[in-house]
């Protein structure tokens, strides 16, 4: 039996890894990185890496599982073996199989299933470095994706999770406080709609908590939302630049 | 009635455009009286309606349209073709042979065989069936010699340009004919390479710089300096 487990929140209030309880890691997010795919996304939320590709809407294979009525959206969610220290087997996991549903879940209410009946699109996130936290960064680099695709969208879609680590409700917890903390509560969230499209619990948390742990993560949520339309812009951002300069001239 | 955006802004999906008194034009969407951009593009307001010119687009078939697209399959009464949209076309046999098909005597391979081009037209789509396309017009039917190339379906009017200004601008300096297909496929047809890739570049510009204005001079120069340059390699 190991010895009662160190403090993860120092005096201070200070985490692990240097952060205060309500700060995010760094994000790193870019559009429209790989030219094979219809739309793409690349995002670094921390020590966490990864590719999201987009294809579609285009006809469904194998047929039979179209719809006459609406778009079928499929998600692919897969670690690479290099992603975690142990290796990874590539073959689906439980874990996989349920995080691709949640993903995908989490996607259909921003999109306009019912426009393009008898199609599907193809999202697949590829997890090249895992660090806690990867099927909320997932989410929001297949938004980014899909948006990149010329899919038409309701809103963009964003992730971020709260929980709790020692006696505290922290944000955007890594690995460490995800695998050794009290309770971990992952949140997708449409900003301009205000409407959750992922809500999940891991761990035990008060009332009061979990409202925290909630409130917390959507605050998050609204910070990476302001980095993923800038992400987007970027990519188009001299067009804008250009424009303005007629405007001016 | 507030709108919250300026003219030819860059907005994401998802951003609040306007509320109240206005409509939802293209790439857009209404929900509670609010209306919101559904694609990345520029937003602009006419006559109350709000509109995205979409940058990033896929086709999506009208009838109507005249399309360019590549034939993958040869069927038993009929071809099913590729035109770059969600769905994949079908061409029947009867109107290509302009007679009722028969199939003893017709082999429809050696009319149209898969990877042939052909410029047809949307004779009809709608939610329930994959768009049917005619080529009993003229102009249309199997493509026999030219260049194709793609650009982003949404930029296929600034090609075309004011009243067909730009395009028939490109036509004339260069001497090449141009079919543009609606779906984002252009086919560029010259009496020799040079005159083709002339107008694929003037093309490819347009794509690049569709949002800028002044752009029919600007691909008017190019053609000049272009041709300049080409006499100049004679010599």
């Amino acid at each position: 039996m190991i010895d009662k487990q160190e403090k993860l929140i120092d005096k201070k209030g200070i985490r692990l890894d240097g952060r205060k309880a309500d700060e995010l890691r760094p994000l790193k997010l870019e559009v429209g990185v790989l030219p094979n795919a219809d739309g793409s996304a690349y995002i670094e939320h921390g020590k966490n890496k990864i590719l999201v590709g987009v294809f579609g809407p285009r006809e469904m294979h194998p047929k039979h599982l179209s719809r006459p009525d609406r778009m079928v959206l499929r998600c692919r969610y897969h670690m690479a073996p290099f992603s975690v220290q142990e290796r990874k087997s590539p073959a689906p996991s439980r874990r996989e199989v349920e995080l691709s549903k949640v993903i995908r879940e989490a996607l259909e209410p921003a999109l306009f299933l019912e426009m393009y009946p008898r199609t599907g699109i193809d999202i697949f996130v590829e997890i090249l470095q895992a660090d806690g936290g990867t099927r909320c960064a997932s989410i929001t680099a297949a938004a980014l994706a899909l948006a990149d695709s010329g899919i038409p969208m309701r809103d963009l879609v964003v992730a971020c999770a709260a929980g709790k680590v020692d006696d505290t409700v922290v944000l955007d917890l890594y690995d460490a406080e995800d695998k050794l903390g009290v309770a971990d509560v992952p949140v997708a969230y449409m900003p301009n709609l205000n409407a959750v499209t992922l809500l999940q619990m891991d761990g035990i948390l008060t009332h009061a908590e979990f409202e925290k742990a909630v409130n917390m993560a959507i605050d998050g949520c609204k910070k990476i939302y302001a980095l993923q339309k800038e992400a987007l812009k970027t990519k188009y951002m001299h067009i804008k630049e250009e424009t303005q300069e007629e405007v001016e001239e | 009635m507030p709108t919250f955006f300026e003219e030819k802004q860059l907005v994401t999906p998802g951003e609040l455009l306007a509320e109240g008194d206005y409509q939802a034009g293209e790439n857009t969407y209404s929900e509670g009286g609010k209306i919101f951009a559904a694609r990345i593009g520029l937003v602009d307001c006419e006559n109350k309606k709000v509109n995205v010119v979409a940058l990033r687009a896929f086709y999506t078939p009208k009838p109507g349209d005249i399309v360019i697209g590549s034939v993958i399959e040869v069927g038993f009464n009929g071809w099913t073709v590729d035109i770059k949209a969600p769905y994949s076309a079908l061409l029947r046999a009867s109107d290509v042979l302009n007679r009722p098909f028969k199939p003893q005597n017709d082999e429809l391979s050696q009319v149209l065989d898969t990877g042939d081009l052909i410029v047809a037209k949307i004779a009809s789509y709608d939610r329930a069936h994959d768009p049917q396309l005619t080529v009993g017009e003229p102009g249309l039917g199997k493509i026999t010699r030219g260049q194709i190339m793609r650009v982003t379906p949404t930029k296929i009017p600034r090609v075309i340009g004011r009243k067909g200004s730009m395009i028939s601008m490109i036509k004339q300096e260069t001497g090449c004919q141009i079919i543009l297909g609606l779906n984002g496929v252009v086919l560029v047809t010259g009496k020799n390479l040079a005159d083709e890739e002339l107008a694929m570049a003037a093309i490819q510009k347009i794509e690049d710089e569709s949002h800028t204005t002044g752009l029919t001079d600007r691909i008017t120069q190019l053609l000049k300096e272009e041709k300049a340059k080409r006499e100049e390699n004679k010599n």
